[in-house]
């Protein structure tokens, strides 16, 4: 059986005003149905980039991307995509902004009611059921989180991408919003690739840490399984010597490893 | 207790006791009061609301009635000054005006109809010719917005025509139409065309990123993008260019008038100067200012309505 997601040989290289700039290089990469991956690096490593070739919204310079042995050409509903900023529309509900999604992928073949369902549904799995009308000014920073994480999977994504989807959260905030998301991933069984600069939340959610070198042409540096058995709880993880020793290989591979090269 | 310790820092032999003996005041406070007295209606919590109200109100409204009672004062003086046959004062102003307004809808033939007459028929033609402006100018600006090719080639036109005086406007439109009434419309045309045109594509070019990004995820149809993202995004913006359209438009259409003549405000100012009937001039740019305001006002609250925080 073929991988579901396949990157192989990417290289991205980016015309700027300062001429060429080699963003990636040599991306290989493969993920497996269900698989959870945290992409992690330091800033400007090129791990959004990454996401972004994966989710279509830029073409590799070379190599290629396969979801399910097509190529991946342009964006599309299939790769549905958690922003870093949420990304709502502000001019509708809560409700509407799933709508909208739902509406894109089964408007076609269901009906009315049924798309009803299916944005309720949505907005349940995440617990918003409550805050449904509301438009986002209206609501919270976490909870306009949840609603792009409910827009996401109501469309029943083959990927779920999310590029730092709790970054710009509290830490409270973003430990109640990770506990949500292991739950909704385990139940839904979706294939997750996401991007993050926090490696507790790496460590917490992912079956793989992906760690990228720095740029310019940052290429994957090592591959990290997370064998901590599901569910997973913060606080028993706390004291659980594996995972410190996890968290340390990530730690070592960020500052000690690659600081250098920074510097 | 304010009112207490208010009464003691009164008393002589605080104010005498330096300041380097704190301990004797609190002493003197404590002292208990030999008698209660029922605390001044002022000092209770809804006479405190009430002056704290008061307040507020007096500090909002103050300024312009300061303001415009100086206007009227400063208006009174000139008219004195400038003796019996200057400049009417501002109480002859306003017999004129209750005469002017006690009967506003009469007609007695094309030169001479009451002065709701005129402002209806200044209003026509403005919300006639901005209406006409936006929809070529909407349309327009979202397509320049879009298309970069499209601005390219259109920038250098907008930017040669835009500062030209609207008036310069009206012999082309004369020639053209060979009649007053196209050419006082097409004069207000291509006068608030251009603030449509150049916020909605403002608008077009500003929608964010994000937004677009996710049509792009979504893979909306053209038709979807426009209508759930591109469209409300520059709704905004529009709003802004409308108004200042509308602005633009009441400020012309009453030059245009005095021009072209037969009806409207700015006719009525001209036929008032060949009257010479000074009052009525002065009424006319009263009216001329208040309906203008209303204008904005009303757009003001109409664009409020649809911000997106």
């Amino acid at each position: 059986m073929h991988p579901y997601l396949q990157i192989e040989n990417v290289s991205m290289v980016f015309d700027t005003k300062n001429g060429k700039f080699h963003a990636l290089r040599d991306i290989n990469l493969m993920l497996d149905q269900g698989d959870f991956i945290a992409l992690i690096g330091h800033s400007g490593c090129g791990k959004s980039t990454l996401l972004n070739l994966v989710a279509g919204l830029i073409e590799p310079s070379s190599g290629v991307l396969l979801l399910n042995d097509r190529e991946i050409r342009g964006p599309g509903p299939d790769r549905a995509m958690v922003f870093q900023n949420h990304s709502l529309l502000p001019w509708m509900t809560c409700y509407g902004n799933v709508h909208l999604a739902v509406e894109r992928v089964f408007g076609a073949k269901e009906t009315r009611k049924q798309l009803k369902a299916r944005t309720e549904a949505a907005l349940e799995l995440v617990h918003l059921s409550h805050a449904m009308h509301k438009y986002p000014h209206e609501i919270s920073g976490g909870m306009k989180q949840r609603v792009g994480i409910a827009r996401a999977l109501a469309m029943q994504p083959k990927l779920l991408l999310m590029d730092e989807p709790f970054g710009a959260l509290d830490a409270l905030t973003r430990a109640s919003l990770q506990d949500e998301l292991m739950r909704i991933v385990q139940e839904t069984s979706t294939t997750t690739l996401m991007v993050t600069h926090d490696v507790d939340e790496a460590v917490l959610l992912a079956d793989r840490i992906v760690m990228l070198t720095n740029g310019p042409a940052a290429t994957i540096g090592e591959v990290l399984s997370i064998d901590l058995p599901r569910p997973r709880d913060r606080l028993a993880l706390a004291e659980d010597v594996r995972y410190h020793r996890l968290r340390h290989a990530v730690l070592e591979f960020l500052y000690q490893k690659q600081l250098r090269k920074a510097a | 207790m304010s009112a207490v310790t208010f009464e003691e820092a009164r008393s002589p032999d605080v104010m005498a006791s330096p300041a380097s003996e704190p301990l004797a005041i609190p002493a003197q406070v404590a002292r208990p009061m030999p008698k209660a007295r029922p605390t001044p209606w002022l000092q209770t919590g809804r006479g405190r609301a009430f002056s704290a109200a008061l307040g507020r109100i007096l500090r909002v409204s103050l300024p312009p009635i300061i303001g415009m009672g100086l206007f009227v004062l400063l208006w009174q003086l000139v008219s004195v000054s400038s003796g019996a046959a200057g400049l009417p004062g501002p109480a002859k102003t306003w017999e004129a005006a209750r005469a002017l307004f006690a009967d506003p809808f009469y007609d007695n033939g094309p030169n001479d109809m009451g002065i709701g007459w005129n402002i209806l028929n200044s209003l026509y033609r403005v919300v006639t010719g901005f209406g006409l402006a936006a929809m070529v100018g909407i349309p327009l600006g979202f397509m320049i917005g879009r298309f970069a090719f499209l601005s390219g080639m259109l920038a250098p036109i907008i930017s040669l025509l835009r500062p030209v005086s609207p008036l310069a406007w009206l012999p082309i439109g004369l020639y053209v139409f060979k009649e007053t009434e196209p050419a006082s419309l097409w004069v207000i045309f291509i006068s608030s065309i251009w603030p449509i045109i150049l916020n909605t594509a403002a608008g077009v070019a500003r929608v964010p990123q994000d937004y677009l990004n996710v049509a792009r995820v979504l893979a909306l149809s053209e038709w979807k993008v426009f209508t759930k993202i591109l469209f409300p995004s520059v709704l905004p913006h529009m709003m802004t260019g409308i108004r200042l359209s509308i602005g633009v438009a009441w400020l012309v259409i009453v030059a245009a008038e005095m021009l072209t003549g037969g009806s409207g405000l700015g006719f009525w100012v001209w036929d008032e100067w060949n009257n010479l009937n000074v009052e009525h001039i002065l009424i006319a740019i009263f009216i001329v200012g208040s309906v203008g305001l209303l204008l904005e006002q009303g757009l003001l609250w109409l664009a409020k309505r649809f911000e997106y925080a």
